[in-house]
């Protein structure tokens, strides 16, 4: 299944963005995946929340490890490099990305198999440093390549293409985040583009790891009656936390959070993010009110969405290890090299 | 020498030598050898005597021992007190202290014992060029140099302190005069797949990066360094061999992961090896390190080993070249891409098979897509026969060509040799004393250190040269031996001489074992 290139074709009445690139500009070649798969979905939302914050696309890298959800780093900003490495990897590789160019903005693509099962022992330190990246999971409940075997994010009860139920607990990306201390955590439903393109739009301004589990139905292996990932399942049970409204680049992202109070938050990026919470006082900065929400939501069978939660106040990696702002690959050999005066004073010591 | 092994140890010493030990238990058995000295000193006794402490009473023993020693050696007391005085400058009880244990063995020494004895240490002239140094610390005075910026790591014996050494060089070196803020990454990892995949992803996007490890965690990075392998991505890695299989004994030394290194993760994979042998090499080998990871885009292994990774080692004074610039290979940056119509990844190979590649966040022009899934000269997606090929095909030329820039062997022949020892790494000095030591029992042999992977043209024109070559190496399979005849040696030519049981080998275990062989070929 090679990919295929798209025409080059632009049409002049096409609406450019701040940089004058048009929405096509950040498309990739066609997707090899399944027609009506949720990762579609998402892969227009990111080119579109992309395209609307204007990055250069030149300054992304998209990185990514593998199954379906690893493959769709290919089919969105051609103009960016990407990577697609081995199953269950890609956090490392962002790691190492990050150390050596730290303007460019990460985009990982991971699935539930990738970053809950082989991968999750890199998801869980990534989310501990605060690596600045957006971290998006396309969940579905199942390993699509291998033909509908349950993942770790399978629900108890949930049951596969094949027949068999879910029985062993879930992993909820939310909740493992809130316990390791991370900083954005976001869900989306891939059939929601209203709601996945500003919280996107929020990821790229944060200033640490923001994380995104967003819902999107396998519709081979995991879209039937008796699966709690499928399209209708999440239609049904999506209760949203917070609505996430975008407002124009900023020199602040402003969150509103809730219809009677108004909680200000001062993020790190030029963009403003008005965050109104649909569940009564409702706090996306309150950890231990969202861990209580989702688990009281979960058991109740409601999938919740939105941005769940912020915290703009820690450190991220590079500030926690003290490394200097410009990237490292951008520090001249000169600076970095002792000179052969101070190899004598080596052999002295 | 302790109580549990004294007497394995006294056993093994040579006719006529000397024995210093603590009498402050008696040996066992005490008239076991009658062609050694033994000179006992109740050092414990001593201590518990002179010390109220009880940590004290312990570690200043082996103060006591030193200072016997530099008696009965007729060491200058001066050198050895000086260096109490640097090395507890800013602790006055503990340096009085070992003084004090210092000259109550000095002196018991004089009084019980017909001093100095025979065999003495003198200071001389012929090491003023040298210095002391372990390979660990002269490989990260290597990367240093090397101007690499990212390192990740797991902690794992014994490669740790190559990484600890490192860390220490980074805070004077790796710091930006106005911010204060370190011009370095280093990564403490969760595990060595997350080492190797931090370093692929620094590579990948321009730094100098690299990990350290050993054995067990040279097993876990072997499905990445298929990756770098396929991808193309520069990456060093430095391998100190302990003793194996599985955890098997981490404080031992061996070089048993050659053929793991060289084709390192499943499919069709080889990579450069360097194998230094001993700390001013771990020194260059680190910097050609980076040079031929960048030049080829490709993983680079040194395997060097615990005994020359965690031991002193005397060698020459390391030495720079100031006019040194970092091979970066071919990189295309903005400029060079403004005169290309479309840049494909593994397109237009230069001579040695090496494809032009660029960097994130250079140039619009620049992007591509990186797969370890199969792919084709363009860099696209491809299970077509053809085009797979083209690329697997490339990749082998691209090795084969390395040949020609990895170390060459250091060889050192004598007239009418028709033997020839071959060896690796720390195995060198053994062997180089053997085939001295071969000379005196009748045997012309000549000797080769090889030195890096693919083997030069060199290494197999010293084999052709010899009626009978041996291979002498630190495992039980002959790893070094298999990897030059997969590189088309002879085999009824190429012997192996192997030592393995964790201890470096020595000069006179391969006199026996060569002369065993040899008899053995004549009848």
């Amino acid at each position: 299944m090679p990919s295929i290139a798209k025409p080059p074709v632009r049409h002049p009445a096409l609406p450019v963005n701040e940089l004058g690139l048009t929405e096509r500009d950040y498309e990739g070649p066609m997707s090899t995946l399944c027609a009506g798969c949720g990762h579609h979905s998402v892969t227009a939302a990111i080119v579109r929340a992309l395209w609307e914050v204007a990055v250069p696309p030149h300054m992304v890298a998209k990185l990514s490890g593998i199954g379906c959800s690893a493959k769709t780093a290919a089919y969105f900003l051609h103009g960016a490099h990407g990577f697609n490495g081995v199953h269950g990897r890609m956090a490392p590789l962002a790691t190492g990305v990050a150390a050596a160019n730290s303007e460019l903005l990460l985009i990982g693509i991971s699935g539930d198999g990738d970053s809950f099962s082989i991968g999750i022992g890199h998801l869980v330190h990534l989310i501990r440093r605060n690596l600045r990246m957006v971290y998006i999971i396309e969940n579905n409940g199942v390993y699509g390549l291998t033909k509908g075997q349950l993942s770790a994010s399978a629900d108890v009860g949930s049951t596969s293409h094949w027949g068999t139920a879910g029985v062993i607990q879930p992993i909820d990306p939310m909740l493992l985040g809130l316990s390791l201390g991370a900083t954005f955590l976001a869900r989306g439903f891939s059939g929601d583009k209203v709601q996945l393109v500003p919280i996107l739009k929020a990821a790229t301004g944060h200033r640490g790891l923001a994380l995104i589990d967003v819902i999107s139905p396998c519709v081979s292996f995991n879209d039937h009656e008796g699966s709690t990932k499928s399209y209708r399942f999440t239609r049904d049970h999506d209760v949203h936390g917070t609505e996430t409204d975008f407002v124009e680049p900023r020199p602040a992202i402003l969150a509103a959070i809730g219809r009677e109070g108004i909680t200000d938050l001062t993020l790190h990026d030029r963009s403003r993010v008005r965050a109104r919470a649909v569940p009564q006082g409702y706090d996306p900065t309150d950890r231990d009110a969202v861990g209580a929400y989702l688990r009281e939501a979960h058991a109740r069978g409601e999938v919740v969405t939105g941005i769940l939660y912020v915290d703009p106040s820690r450190p991220t990696f590079h500030e926690l290890l003290g490394v200097v702002q410009r990237p490292l690959v951008a520090v001249p050999y000169s600076e970095l090299s002792p000179g052969s005066a101070e190899l004598e004073r080596f052999a002295q010591s | 020498m302790n109580t549990q092994t004294r007497e394995r140890d006294i056993a093994e010493l040579s006719p006529g030598g000397w024995v210093l030990w603590d009498s402050t238990s008696p040996l066992e058995q005490a008239g076991a050898r009658e062609d050694v000295a033994l000179l006992g000193i109740p050092i414990a006794r001593m201590c518990i005597e002179e010390f109220d402490n009880p940590r004290e009473r312990i570690l200043l023993q082996n103060m006591v021992y030193a200072g016997a020693v530099t008696a009965l050696l007729n060491i200058d007391p001066e050198i050895a007190a000086a260096f109490i005085d640097e090395r507890y400058q800013r602790r006055a009880r503990l340096r009085e202290a070992n003084h004090h244990a210092f000259r109550l063995g000095e002196e018991y020494a004089r009084e019980h014992f017909a001093y100095p004895l025979p065999c003495r240490v003198e200071p001389l002239e012929g090491t003023l060029d040298s210095i002391i140094v372990d390979g660990n610390t002269a490989t990260a005075v290597g990367c240093i140099y090397a101007v690499a910026t990212v390192a990740a790591w797991y902690p794992i014996t014994p490669s740790t302190s190559l990484m600890d050494a490192f860390s220490a060089f980074s805070r004077r070196y790796r710091r930006d005069p106005e911010s204060g803020l370190t011009t370095g990454m280093i990564v403490q990892a969760e595990d060595e797949l997350a080492a190797i995949g931090t370093v692929i992803g620094a590579g990948w996007a321009g730094a100098r990066a690299f990990t350290a490890t050993s054995g067990p965690g040279l097993s876990l990075m072997q499905e990445q360094l298929g990756l770098a392998y396929y991808t193309e991505v520069p990456v060093v890695l430095f391998v100190v061999q302990r003793a194996g299989p599985s955890t098997g004994m981490p404080t031992r030394t061996q070089q048993a992961d050659i053929l793991a290194a060289a084709h390192a993760s499943h499919g069709d994979t080889a990579h450069i090896l360097l194998f230094p042998g001993d700390p001013a090499e771990c020194f260059d080998f680190a910097v050609r390190a980076f040079d031929l990871a960048e030049r080829f885009q490709t993983p680079v292994l040194v395997l060097s080993d615990s005994d020359i990774g965690m031991n002193d080692w005397m060698v020459p004074r390391l030495r720079w070249d100031d006019s040194y610039t970092p091979d970066r290979g071919r990189v295309l940056g903005a400029a060079d891409l403004e005169g290309v119509a479309e840049y494909h990844r593994y397109a237009d190979p230069d001579p040695d098979g090496v494809t032009a590649r660029t960097l994130p966040g250079v140039s619009p022009r620049a992007a591509y897509f990186t797969r370890g899934s199969g792919h084709n000269r363009l860099g696209g997606y491809t299970e077509d026969p053809d085009e797979y090929r083209e690329v697997v095909d490339r990749l082998a030329r691209k090795h084969a060509a390395a040949a020609r820039r990895v170390p060459e062997p250091v060889v050192e022949r004598r007239p009418e040799a028709g033997v020839g020892l071959v060896t690796l790494g720390s195995g060198g000095p053994a062997v180089r004393e053997a085939a001295e030591l071969l000379r005196a029992r009748g045997v012309a042999a000549d000797w080769m250190r090889v030195r890096g992977y693919p083997f030069d043209a060199a290494v197999h024109a010293f084999l052709d040269t010899h009626e009978i070559c041996f291979v002498v190496e630190q495992n039980r399979d002959g790893q070094l031996r298999t990897l030059l005849l997969e590189s088309g040696a002879n085999a009824a030519k190429l012997g192996s001489v192997l030592v393995y049981g964790g201890v470096p080998v020595s000069a006179g275990e391969v006199v026996e074992s060569v002369l065993t062989r040899l008899r053995r070929r004549e009848k």
